[in-house]
């Protein structure tokens, strides 16, 4: 009977090694342009221990720098986001990351309030394969599946890389073990600049009520909160665009007030935060760039610590401070590297890591 | 059993019909011969051999054949 | 649900797992459960249209039944009566079993020429009288041909008399229905395949690993070379014009390799479904691009439709009254001639009756009448060729039978390019020109590009089909006994290759297996 056995687990076993070996290198890097591919993953390495937890798009992911929340103010935090992160993903993401920490404070960003619907499978696919297998990874591709995509290629991502033999680089193979790091806790540096021009007169919308799943998922996300003894708190990051329309704003005013959150609409605060969208932007207004970042994390960082109580953990545990003083590091450093290739090149050629 | 010969020695008048054996095995009788003999069966014995009778042992002999038709003429 | 479909491949290992886990005895019931949901996935109607289907031969085969045995009952009982009223008993006794066969067939082959032509004859009428007639929406149930002729073919042998009526109404159902070969094929007779299909025996263990096997190599010939080449072959048969003569040519060759991977694909997923189950499916092909000959194609490709007609159409053809006095008739007027003509006559109606079975379109008309010319015109010139060879001593050298092969080849991927050109018309222009204006440079200067094709595209077919060359020849070598290691090792291997080089996924069109239209 052992003997009968000993073939078939071996050939499976070894099959799925090479299946394992296989995947892994067809499945992109995101070493090459689309960074914000590694973003989600990027957590599961860290040592969590954070008393904020940033969830939502890039309007946070390239507006708030928690290595400059740790450096003025002692706040540790991370930002669990990516690219076009909707409301259900951002849900789930949050509930994950809730496994393995409980922060004081979780900030959403309501930007992603405006779908409703699943979006795109390129960004779906940028936020669930760097997740873990977990329930939470099951129930987020099942909430964000666009048409014609299939559930088991996210179990199986070969299923749907596979085709990549075609594009395969060097990068798939030398990045085969695993990518450098993109982002500082969830934030990726961009040290350049490009000034905001004249915004694009905003569409008129059909109907700017919120949709209903939405709605649904803010809501879980404040029970969630609620049930972890997290205070959440809704924003609007200083983006210019996509426009922020007032009857979206006021909904979420009204919201806030009903649940008893607080909203901060940091657009509106620009001019107190001290935001120059000449120099603070680097694509025009979009995203901030570090500069930019760091003036949000100024005026952010107060008002956390009053309006929450946050401590200043900044010479509380010798092993915090020196993670974080590595990690400081490593962030001046990226913003070194890309200032000098700015002035060599007029533009980032190399510097997009943060390691 | 006489006119079974004749409709076979008609069609091949090259083999002695009434001792050859393998026919059919032997490739004597083709499938265009399988229609004539059809029709000729019918025609003479009002009997109607239809696809499931088209077996080469059925073919084989005039004997064989005489069988098939003697057992379907109930 | 196409095989190629998640959602098939999950509920086939559901299946097999249930099937495997199943006490023995409940295991035909346990398919039978399958197929109702394989197909009630499909849609409602297209399962009321089975059961529908189902009922009539259930019922016509038990009324057959009961004739036969009553036939039987008469005869032992008036061992002692005249010869004359025993016959004319019987012929009573099998004029009404033939009313019983001919109302169902008719019902049941008038449903499947109504789905398959009621908008194709509206089309026609309107073309032809201008008026504006809307074509009733009809269902179409996947392989609604495959189960209504394997249920033709049932009632016929139960007509005969050479297979008992089935008395289990669930165990018909399960004959009529079972999933594996609802998608492509094959069709299947009552007493080869109920001798596995309600077996009590385990599930033999090399069984199970040799039906899956198939299955991968099934998938390894559709998703790697066919679903690859299709729309290749879609971007030449679409623009006749621009893709003419040596693209033309291209095109229909990659087509027959396009079809072979995708049938015979398919057949291989539904006979390893099967053997997976322990029921044993007859066997579809038999390498027909080995054949030396039109005839010989037909004996080794698609080998269940070509027995079907064969059986269930052209010996009763053959032994009908109007052939039988033609062939008298002929016969008068010339002997050698004569024999000849009703066998030709029948072909001839086989082949349009083909033609027509596998679609409404003239194309197919022309494809059956084209299978059937070439067929008599073999025959025809048979003696020619005899008296040739024995001249010039060709016949039994290889260098012949390789040019024959070649010959075969050729004209059967010609008649097949009706398959995929749009309307008659438009298949004979792209095949004239492939004579009239060749225009090799296009090929040579656009090559597969043209067609969609990269160079890695061109050489992951290329390997699939060198690869599927070694398997066949590997399995055809009866001497050499693979050894399990080595049998799990390649399985793999080309499961492996498949999951990787195969067209499917975001980019690739869902690709239904060609042959479920028909």
């Amino acid at each position: 009977m052992v003997r009968r056995m000993v073939l078939p687990v071996a050939a499976a076993a070894a099959f799925i090694l090479l299946l394992a070996a296989v995947q892994r290198l067809l499945m992109p890097k995101y070493m090459d342009g689309v960074y914000e591919g590694r973003l989600v993953a990027e957590y599961y390495s860290e040592e969590k221990f954070h008393d904020v937890i940033f969830i939502g798009d890039c309007e946070l992911y390239e507006n708030v720098s928690p290595a400059a929340l740790w450096e003025g103010f002692g706040i540790p935090s991370y930002i669990r986001g990516s690219a076009q992160q909707l409301v259900w993903q951002s849900y789930y993401l949050l509930e994950e990351t809730l496994q393995y920490e409980t922060p004081g404070v979780v900030v959403f960003s309501v930007l992603a309030m405006m779908y409703d619907t699943p979006q795109s499978e390129a960004y779906n696919r940028l936020h669930a394969d760097g997740m873990r297998l977990s329930p939470q990874k099951l129930k987020t591709v099942g909430a964000s599946m666009t048409e014609g995509e299939a559930w088991i290629t996210y179990l199986l991502p070969l299923l749907r890389y596979h085709d990549r033999w075609r594009e395969l680089s060097r990068a798939d193979l030398a990045y085969f073990w695993g990518g450098r790091r993109v982002s500082h806790n969830g934030f990726m540096v961009r040290a350049d600049v490009r000034p905001a021009g004249p915004m694009p007169v905003p569409p008129k919308l059909p109907d700017y009520r919120f949709g209903e799943n939405a709605y649904a998922y803010l809501d879980k996300i404040a029970d969630l909160c609620e049930q972890n003894g997290a205070v959440l708190l809704l924003v609007k990051a200083p983006s210019l665009y996509p426009h922020w329309y007032e009857p979206w704003d006021g909904q979420m005013a009204e919201y806030a007030a009903a649940r008893g959150l607080e909203y901060l609409n940091l657009l509106a605060l620009s001019d107190e935060i001290g935001l120059d969208f000449q120099t603070d932007t680097y694509n025009g207004g979009l995203h901030l760039n570090v500069w930019g970042a760091e003036k949000l994390s100024a005026y952010l960082g107060p008002f956390l610590r009053e309006r929450y109580a946050l401590p200043d953990r900044r010479g509380e545990d010798a092993a915090l401070d020196a993670r974080w003083a590595a990690k400081l590091a490593a962030y001046q450093a990226q913003k070194d590297a890309q200032r000098r290739e700015i002035e060599e090149h007029g533009k980032i050629v190399t510097a997009f890591f943060a390691d | 059993m006489d006119e079974i010969i004749a409709i076979l020695s008609s069609l091949h008048p090259e083999i002695d019909a009434a001792s050859c054996e393998e026919l059919a095995d032997g490739g004597v009788i083709d499938s265009f011969d399988i229609v004539s003999i059809i029709a000729e069966v019918r025609e003479r014995f009002d009997v109607t051999l239809t696809a499931a009778h088209i077996l080469p042992e059925h073919f084989n002999s005039a004997r064989a054949l005489w069988a098939l038709v003697e057992g379907l003429m109930d | 649900m196409l095989f190629t479909s998640y959602t098939f491949l999950l509920f086939l290992a559901v299946v097999l797992t249930a099937c495997w886990l199943c006490p023995p005895r409940f295991r035909w019931r346990l398919t039978l459960a399958a197929s109702v949901v394989f197909y009630a996935w499909l849609g409602w109607s297209s399962l009321a249209y089975l059961a529908v289907t189902v009922a009539l031969a259930y019922v016509a085969g038990r009324l057959m039944g009961r004739l036969h045995a009553q036939r039987e009952a008469f005869l032992s009982a008036s061992a002692d009566r005249p010869r004359e009223e025993r016959r004319a008993y019987s012929k009573r006794n099998e004029a009404a079993r033939r009313r019983v066969l001919a109302a169902c067939l008719t019902l049941i082959l008038g449903a499947l020429l109504a789905v398959k032509y009621t908008a194709w004859a509206v089309g026609g009428a309107n073309a032809l009288f201008g008026t504006g007639l809307a074509a009733p929406r009809l269902l179409m149930p996947m392989g609604v041909s495959f189960f209504t002729f394997q249920t033709a073919g049932y009632l016929i042998d139960v007509y005969r008399g050479a297979v008992k009526a089935e008395r289990g109404a669930a165990r018909l159902a399960l004959f009529c229905s079972f999933f594996p070969q609802m998608v492509q094929g094959p069709i299947s007779r009552w007493g080869d395949l109920s001798q596995t299909l309600f077996s009590a025996d385990k599930i033999n263990s090399g069984d199970f690993f040799a039906g899956i096997q198939r299955i991968v190599l099934g998938f390894f010939k559709k998703l790697v070379i066919a679903d690859r080449l299709l729309a290749a072959v879609r971007t030449v048969t679409a623009d006749p014009e621009t893709y003419h003569g040596a693209y033309a040519a291209l095109g229909i060759l990659l087509y027959a390799v396009t079809l072979y991977a995708d049938f015979t694909g398919g057949i291989d997923i539904a006979l390893g479904a099967a053997r997976a189950m322990g029921v044993r499916l007859a066997e579809n092909f038999d390498r027909p691009f080995a054949a030396a000959s039109a005839a010989e194609y037909w004996r080794r490709w698609h080998i269940t439709m070509g027995t079907w007609f064969r059986d269930y159409l052209f010996y009763p053809l053959s032994a009908s009254r109007p052939l039988t006095r033609l062939s008298r008739w002929a016969r008068g007027k010339n002997a050698a001639a004569g024999r000849r003509v009703p066998v030709y006559a029948a072909t001839l109606t086989v082949w349009l009756a083909t033609g027509a079975w596998h679609g409404a379109s003239w194309n197919f008309w022309v494809w059956g009448l084209a299978n059937g010319l070439v067929i008599v015109l073999s025959e025809e010139c048979a003696p020619l060729y005899k008296r040739f060879h024995a001249r010039f001593g060709l016949g039994k050298t290889a260098a012949y039978r390789a040019f024959a092969v070649v010959r075969t080849f050729c004209l059967m991927s010609l008649i097949r390019s009706l398959d995929i050109y749009d309307g008659v018309g438009t298949t004979f222009r792209a095949i004239g020109s492939i004579v009239t204006r060749f225009d090799a440079g296009n090929v040579i200067n656009g090559g597969f590009s043209a067609l969609g094709l990269t160079a890695g595209d061109a050489a992951v077919a290329a390997g699939a089909v060198l690869v599927l060359l070694v398997w066949g020849r590997r399995g055809r070598d009866g001497t050499r006994e693979t050894s399990a290691a080595l049998q799990t090792a390649l399985t793999l291997a080309l499961l492996m290759v498949t999951l990787v080089f195969g067209a499917y996924g975001p980019g690739y069109d869902a690709g239904q297996f060609i042959y479920n239209r028909f």
